[in-house]
């Protein structure tokens, strides 16, 4: 079970079943957390399937002097970063052995030894904290980039654009990443923006911007190197937004009655997933016994996560008076 | 020694602080305009110009503060750090504990309130109680030049968030800075006025009101013990308790509107725990529940008054010899 509970910061090379198959962790992770919420009694969840391609591709496009800040969907940076299942199941069932003692739950973990610092549940406060996190790696001479993801919700605080404003005045190395994920929570992105692209919003405030398809993987590694680079030569920041969707509800359980079904039905056809596994067939990366083996294993693995985390014992009750201070 | 207002010694403690540790940062609206002396001593790198947004002030001092800075922030009027509240409240007071102690948030937010410069209520609002209220925030407000100098110093040095008010009424006043310079920890009181027959707990500007209504009070016959709080949080209890179980009668006394107030707090504290010890209840003499006006005498009825001290003390002192 101890080589379940690594902290090692995942190093993505060039071979692209690895883009897949973190992708049917983050997936098979995410589903996992929704059952065990809906036939368990487990903390309510939220979560960003059909948003793996662009924790995945930007993730792997980072180096490991890199820092991530996330938010309330992070489940997929963290184990994108390598973050363990078990460790990440533990933390949001409140146990023990998750990443914050249980203190966080499945809200705002961090996970300081993978460079995923200071997460962030309200929205937008990531953006907020992301200047000054970049300002240390700025002022202490650290040359890693800081990675603040987002959505187009918290595109619509003020602290976007705050954030955005100040970094592009004091020069700061952030690669902005916001998952354009057409819902802010209960509300559709086209009741509360006049726009369709966030990308659009970068430049009067000097930040050069992309924007990417938010599904495929492979497009937003891409996308994301070169914005990195922009960032590393430029010494500006740079604003990467990806076009996505949320296939799940804003926070488990959700019946999304609220949706659209044929405008849900259209994007569950474009689902990341399904999209790199057609194209690494198609390339012979792959065959599709290979793909069940696949799935299998990493099928295993979530389960052994959930043994894990069911077994991680509660935080002792004097737990509630520690850490408060330093 | 030559006396320094308190505003110098600010600057003094700013200057003393960035020069033993480099990772101490200044960040705020006009801090390189106005204190040019540190700009030139440090540089523009760690005194930084920002611009009018508190709440990205606060938010990159936090993030900042979390990697390895130590930053100092001015964002000059209590009433502002409304906009910077989610920052303070949410993030420097929270991560720490729900990242399971992975982070620290070594970091100073300065601001001025109080009456006595006619600013209005979006200028001076007492909100101090509000982060005493607040887990992992802790919160100091001096009176003395002394205190302003050694306290702000000791913030700076503490890795926790802290919030230092500076009552702008006591802003241009002036003190002796000692030769040998105390080492004052946060969470200290004071005693300012010795005294055996009724406790005076305040902070700030209105220490000196009790100071005064102490002096009076003596002339009566009354000898009132003054406590300068010094900082609200972390609470000096054991001193408020000592004091009060000694005297037998207390009076909180603050600027900040009366409904849960410090002195609300301090009030449950004594009768939770020193009632066989009390003559009377515990009196409190604060602001209204209202906006601070700005006119100068709508102002000084706001603000608690020598008379209104003196009374409080006496209806304690009388209702005890009438028992």
């Amino acid at each position: 079970m101890l080589a379940e509970v690594n902290v090692t910061i995942r190093r993505f090379g060039a071979d692209p079943l690895e883009l897949l198959n973190t992708m049917m962790l983050i997936r098979m992770y995410e589903e996992r957390a929704a059952l065990l919420q809906r036939e368990s009694g487990a903390p309510g969840t939220c979560t960003a399937v059909g948003q793996e391609a662009t924790a995945v591709g930007v993730v792997a496009a980072l180096g490991v002097d890199d820092l991530i800040l996330t938010n309330h969907r992070s489940a997929g940076h963290l184990l994108a970063r390598g973050a363990s299942p078990s460790r990440l199941l533990a933390e949001a069932l409140g146990r023990r052995d998750g990443y914050c003692g249980g203190k966080s739950g499945s809200l705002h973990v961090s996970a300081r030894d993978l460079g995923v610092v200071l997460t962030s549940t309200i929205v937008g406060g990531e953006l907020a904290l992301a200047t000054g996190v970049a300002l240390s790696q700025q002022m202490l001479g650290r040359t890693g980039v800081v990675a603040c993801f987002f959505g187009d919700g918290a595109a619509c605080e003020g602290r976007f654009h705050e954030s955005l404003n100040l970094a592009a005045v004091w020069r700061l190395p952030i690669l902005y990443v916001c998952e354009n994920n057409e819902w802010q929570a209960f509300v559709h992105r086209r009741e509360t923006m006049l726009t369709d692209s966030v990308a659009a919003w970068a430049q009067p405030y000097g930040i050069d911007s992309a924007t990417v398809d938010g599904n495929d993987v492979e497009a937003v590694r891409a996308a994301a190197t070169e914005a990195l680079a922009s960032i590393r030569k430029n010494g500006r920041p740079f604003l990467l937004e990806a076009q996505t969707y949320r296939l799940r509800g804003h926070f488990e359980p959700d019946d999304q009655g609220y949706v659209d079904q044929q405008e849900l039905a259209s994007w569950r056809l474009r689902d990341p997933l399904s999209k790199m596994q057609a194209r690494l067939l198609d390339q012979g990366i792959i065959d599709q016994a290979g793909l069940d083996a696949l799935s299998v294993e990493i099928a295993q693995c979530i389960d052994a996560a959930a043994v894990f985390a069911i077994a991680s014992p509660y935080p002792a009750v004097a737990e509630l008076h520690t850490d408060i201070f330093a | 020694m030559k006396p320094v207002t308190v505003l110098e010694a600010i600057d003094q403690a700013l200057a003393e602080e960035m020069a033993h540790d480099p990772r101490v940062i200044l960040m705020g609206e006009g801090v390189a305009t106005k204190r040019k002396a540190l700009l030139a001593e440090f540089g523009a790198d760690r005194v930084r110009n920002t611009p009018l947004a508190e709440g990205i002030i606060a938010g990159t001092a936090v993030g900042a503060a979390a990697t390895g800075l130590r930053p100092v922030i001015d964002l000059l009027f209590a009433p502002f750090l409304c906009y910077a509240m989610d920052e303070l409240v949410n993030s420097a007071g929270k991560l720490r504990y729900l990242s399971g102690g992975q982070f620290a948030f070594p970091l100073v937010a300065i601001a001025m309130t109080g009456a006595g410069w006619g600013v209005g209520a979006q200028h001076n609002h007492n909100i101090e109680a509000w982060f005493v209220h607040t887990p992992g925030l802790k919160v100091v407000m001096p009176s003395s030049v002394a205190d302003f100098k050694s306290l702000l110093k000791a913030a700076i040095r503490d890795d926790n968030p802290v919030l230092f008010f500076v009552d702008i009424g006591l802003a241009h006043t002036e003190g002796e800075l000692p030769a040998q310079e105390a080492a004052v920890r946060l969470g200290e009181a004071v005693v300012r006025r010795i005294g055996e027959d009724a406790t005076l707990i305040s902070y700030a500007k209105t220490v000196g009101v009790c100071e005064r209504a102490a002096a009076v009070l003596a002339e009566e016959g009354v000898s009132a013990e003054v406590l300068d709080l010094r900082t609200l949080k972390p609470l000096d209890e054991a001193a408020v308790l000592a004091s009060v179980r000694r005297t037998g009668r207390a009076v909180v006394v603050h600027e900040a509107s009366r409904n849960c107030g410090v002195g609300a707090e301090i009030a449950a504290m004594l009768t939770e725990q020193t009632w066989a010890t009390l003559k009377g209840p515990v009196l409190r003499v604060g602001g209204p529940d209202a906006p601070a006006p700005a006119s100068y005498p709508l102002e000084q009825a706001y603000v608690p008054q020598v008379e209104d001290v003196v009374s409080s003390v006496r209806r304690l002192t009388r209702s005890a010899a009438a028992a």
